[in-house]
C-alpha cells in the first residue's frame, strides 16, 4: 500500500535534516531509524516518559508524537548533549556522580526531561522538580538520587 | 511499536482554509492540534480517519488574552501555555493550577485545553471548572459563530455537540469578580483523575460545584445549604461506575470527601 508522504525540514541535535516521510510515522520512529535509540519505546501512551526528548526546547513523548512536528522545528535527544566521554552535559555528569540510574532504560528521558526544566526554570525548588519528573517514571532507584542529581545540575549551571 | 492507518495532512494556514476543510472533508477528517489523545486512539485503532487537519500552524490561534470582561483561550493554547500565562494567572488563578496538574509535563506541552474540551474524555480535569466558571466555547463553521457554554458543549463519553463541519475558535472563561473564590481539587492515583471538584463563589453566592471525572460529562451540584448539604447531594447525583480507579461506592464515598475539602479550602 502506497502510504502518503509529507516533506518536512527540521533541526535535529543541531543539525538540518530534509527527509519525506510517512504521515502515519511517528517521531520516535524517525529517531531510531537514523540510529538515534536513545529514546526508548516502552508504554507508548504517554505515560513512562522513557521516550521523552526535547522539541523546540519543552519535553514530549515521541512516541505519540508525529514525525512529521519536525517540519521547521528543533528536536533534541540524549545522543546530541556530549561529543565525547569527557565533554558531559552537567545533567549527564550529575546523574554519574548522584548515581541516578541503575539499568538506564529510563536515563534518556529523564536525562532531557531534567534538561527541559532546567532551561525553563534553572533555580527549581525540590518541590519543582518532583512536579516536573512526574510522568517519567523509573522502577529502579526510587527518584531519589534522580531529584538530588538534577538539583546539582542545576546547582552546576547556575555556576557556570 | 504500534501502526497509524494512513492519512492525508492538511496544514491550513488561516482559519477560513481550516473551516473550507471542515466543510469539504466532513466526518472524514479528524482536528489535530496537540494530539495527546487523538494520536494515543488512533494508534490503538479505536479511530481511523482518512484526513487530519493540522490547526496548530494557524497564526495567533494559540493567543490567550483578556476581551472586555472575559479571558479568551485560542484553541491551540496548550495546558503549559495556561499554566505559564501571567493573564490566567491573574484572573483566573484556579485555571492556571488545575493547568498544571493535568497529566504530565510532556502531555502539558503537546496538549491543548480546546482538544481536550473537543475529545470529551471523561477522565479529564478542565472541564467541571469551566463548567462552574461558566465558560462557554466559541465555535466556528462555513455559516458562521456560535457560542455555547462548556456545559451544554459536553454531551457525554467522547461525545459533544461539536458539528462535523465546525471547529472550536477559543474557550472563553468570564472574568471573575475580585470577591470570587474558585477551586479544583483532584484525586487522582492513575493517569487520570478518579474524581474531580470545582466549587466557585461569587460574591458571598452560595457556591457552584461540579464533579468532573466521576460520571460521563460534569454534574453541577443542586444543594444550597451548607457543606452537608453538598456532601449529601453530591454523592447522590453522581452516578459512577466500577472501573481501574475504584468500585462505584467507593468513587461515590469518594466525591462527597472531595466535595467537602474543595468547600472548606473555599471557605479557608
Amino acid at each position: 500500500m502506497t502510504m502518503t508522504t509529507t516533506r518536512i525540514s527540521g533541526t535535529i541535535n543541531g543539525r538540518e535534516v530534509t527527509t519525506e516521510v510517512d504521515n502515519a510515522t511517528l517521531l520516535l520512529d524517525l529517531l531510531r531509524d537514523l540510529g538515534l535509540t536513545g529514546a526508548k519505546p516502552s508504554c507508548e501512551m504517554e505515560v513512562c516518559g522513557a521516550c521523552a526528548v526535547q522539541l523546540d526546547g519543552l519535553p514530549v513523548s515521541a512516541c505519540t508524537t508525529l514525525a512529521i512536528e519536525l517540519d521547521g522545528r528543533t528536536v533534541e535527544t540524549v545522543e546530541g548533549l556530549a561529543q565525547s566521554a569527557d565533554a558531559l552535559h552537567p545533567v549527564q555528569r550529575a546523574f554519574l556522580q548522584k548515581s541516578a540510574f541503575q539499568c538506564g532504560f529510563c536515563t534518556p528521558g529523564m536525562i532531557m526531561s531534567a534538561k527541559a526544566l532546567l532551561e525553563a526554570n534553572p533555580s527549581p525548588s525540590r518541590d519543582d522538580v518532583v512536579h516536573w519528573l512526574e510522568g517519567s517514571i523509573c522502577r529502579c532507584t526510587g527518584y531519589e538520587s534522580i531529584v538530588e542529581a538534577v538539583l546539582e545540575a542545576a546547582e552546576e549551571m547556575r555556576n557556570g | 511499536m504500534q501502526i497509524l492507518s494512513d492519512f492525508q495532512l492538511h496544514r491550513p494556514a488561516s482559519l477560513d482554509e481550516a473551516v473550507q476543510l471542515r466543510s469539504e472533508l466532513g466526518d472524514g477528517a479528524a482536528l489535530y492540534a496537540g494530539g495527546t489523545e487523538l494520536l494515543l486512539a488512533l494508534k490503538m485503532g479505536v479511530l481511523e480517519y482518512e484526513h487530519l487537519i493540522d490547526v496548530k500552524r494557524i497564526p495567533g490561534l494559540n493567543a490567550i488574552e483578556v476581551q472586555g470582561a472575559a479571558l479568551r483561550i485560542g484553541a491551540t493554547a496548550t495546558h503549559r501555555d495556561i499554566e505559564t500565562s501571567p493573564l490566567v494567572a491573574e484572573h483566573v488563578p484556579a485555571l492556571s493550577k488545575l493547568a498544571r496538574h493535568v497529566a504530565n509535563v510532556r502531555v502539558r506541552a503537546a496538549g491543548t485545553l480546546a482538544g481536550n474540551l473537543a475529545f470529551g474524555e471523561p477522565h479529564a480535569d478542565p472541564a467541571a471548572l469551566l463548567v462552574a466558571l461558566g465558560a462557554t466555547v466559541e465555535l466556528l463553521s462555513s455559516g458562521g459563530r456560535r457560542s455555547l457554554p462548556v456545559e451544554q458543549f459536553a454531551v457525554g463519553a467522547y461525545e459533544t455537540e461539536l458539528g462535523e463541519d465546525e471547529l472550536i475558535e477559543a474557550v472563553v472563561v468570564p472574568l471573575p469578580t475580585a470577591q470570587t473564590r474558585a477551586t479544583y481539587l483532584k484525586f487522582q492515583v492513575l493517569e487520570r483523575p478518579t474524581v474531580g471538584v470545582a466549587a466557585v463563589a461569587r460574591d458571598g453566592d452560595a457556591p457552584t460545584v461540579v464533579v468532573g471525572a466521576v460520571d460521563e460529562k460534569p454534574v453541577r451540584i443542586e444543594a444550597s445549604d451548607g457543606v452537608e448539604d453538598y456532601v449529601n447531594a453530591a454523592r447522590d447525583a453522581v452516578d459512577p461506575v466500577d472501573d481501574l480507579s475504584g468500585s462505584a461506592e467507593y468513587k461515590r464515598h469518594l466525591t462527597g470527601v472531595i466535595v467537602r475539602r474543595a468547600l472548606e479550602a473555599l471557605a479557608a
